[in-house]
């Protein structure tokens, strides 16, 4: 539901790191968003135009990583995938695991056409 | 957020920058800065500044968070009857329209501040900055924000508090916490409320939606209550004043605090992180 205004937090970032490298237009904006992050990547997909419209991202392409959901488990001390709502430990089962991956809200990399 | 030292750089993601991997090269005509910083960074850095403030004045913070009706405003309203002499108390009350929460917390007799968030479904750390200029933090104690009802989006705002309750109100189901993995995994503490109409609603399992919480790994304690009999109610009192010393104790050692889950990756700095926050189940 908050996908519009994350999105025009993002462009603001955007924006200043394309003016520090006097960029002339935005190419690609790769992020890395994990299911436990709390934003829906569609939904930040379609923000996007909205959010960009008339910057110099107009034309930028926004590539999403899904990043998997990964814990640690302090127990058997095992590395192993989990789910949204489980997050206990696939070997073991024991619940008191860290969260390897998964809450990932990063912006990754940006292209952008510089004057040569 | 910390972008210097490289901390948003980790388990799941540190093979994509390295040697070789995709982020490591540059397309031809482009220029490629890899940055791995949150997108959330403007809030968040509004949320240091909140916290510094309330540091500064040594006021603990805490956002509650819930469905809509699961009783928030009426466990404030306990609270507040119950601690007012002790603590000095304020609320920032979140809500999209009306000022009717603040007026029920100003009858008590403590200052609320009421943000209208229109139809934006979260407070954010702006917004609580603003709020927190009509209150005198120095004369406060503790600062209750009352976010707007919300199972989704709450969490994953940072507002520059220390510790996140989210109540869930046994009408609401015990699977809540399975279904809503998000904002339950940010938990300090899980508060059952409205626990007077459990003999009625006998298909909720407190110990069912203590297992779901579990299952999000999180080791926060759970109070089972109800603020209209008062039963309960000392296990909350009780926790809030611990958490009020600890708090203190922290701040004297010059160590400020954050809740167990922030969405800017307290994960990156765990080993920093306060013992006092691994609070086991009760």
């Amino acid at each position: 539901m908050h996908e519009l205004s994350v999105c025009q937090g993002l462009l603001r970032q955007v924006k200043q790191i394309a003016l520090e490298h006097r960029a002339t237009a935005v190419e690609k904006i790769y992020l890395q968003i994990g299911p436990l992050a709390g934003v829906e990547p569609a939904l930040l997909q379609a923000a996007f135009p909205i959010a960009s419209a008339d910057s110099l991202a107009a034309q930028a392409q926004m590539v999403i990583r899904a990043m998997p959901i990964r814990v640690h488990c302090r127990r058997c001390h095992a590395d192993t995938e989990a789910s949204l709502n489980n997050l206990t430990c696939a070997d073991c089962g024991d619940w008191e695991t860290e969260l390897l991956s998964g809450d990932e809200l990063l912006i990754e990399r940006i292209e952008m056409q510089t004057p040569q | 957020m910390c972008d210097s030292c490289g901390c948003n750089v980790t388990a799941g993601n540190r093979h994509l920058i390295e040697d070789n991997g995709p982020l490591a090269t540059v397309d031809a005509g482009t220029t490629a800065v890899t940055i791995l910083q949150d997108l959330l960074s403007e809030n968040n850095l509004q949320a240091r500044h909140n916290r510094q403030h309330f540091a500064k004045h040594q006021v603990l913070a805490i956002n509650l968070m819930s469905s809509p009706g699961a009783g928030k405003t009426a466990l404030l309203e306990a609270t507040i009857d119950a601690l007012k002499d002790r603590y000095a108390i304020a609320v920032i009350e979140g809500d999209l329209e009306t000022e009717n929460d603040a007026r029920r917390i100003r009858a008590k007799g403590v200052p609320a501040v009421q943000i209208t968030t229109g139809s934006a479904c979260h407070l954010d750390a702006h917004m609580v900055h603003d709020a927190l200029h009509q209150l005198d933090l120095a004369a406060l104690d503790l600062l209750f924000i009352e976010n707007v009802g919300n199972l989704v989006c709450p969490a994953s705002f940072d507002l520059g508090h220390h510790r996140n309750v989210v109540l869930l109100s046994i009408p609401e189901g015990d699977d809540k916490p399975a279904k809503y993995p998000v904002m339950f995994r940010a938990a300090d503490l899980m508060v059952l409320s409205k626990s007077e109409l459990l003999p009625v609603m006998d298909d909720f399992s407190p110990t069912q939606a203590e297992h779901y919480l579990r299952q999000l790994a999180n080791p926060a304690p759970v109070i089972s209550l109800s603020a209209k009999t008062g039963r309960g109610m000392q296990d909350w009192l009780h926790w809030l004043t611990q958490e009020i010393e600890a708090h203190r104790a922290r701040l004297h050692n010059g160590d400020n605090t954050r809740p167990v889950i922030a969405a800017d990756g307290i994960r990156f700095h765990a080993a920093q992180r306060p013992s006092a926050v691994r609070l086991g189940p009760l």
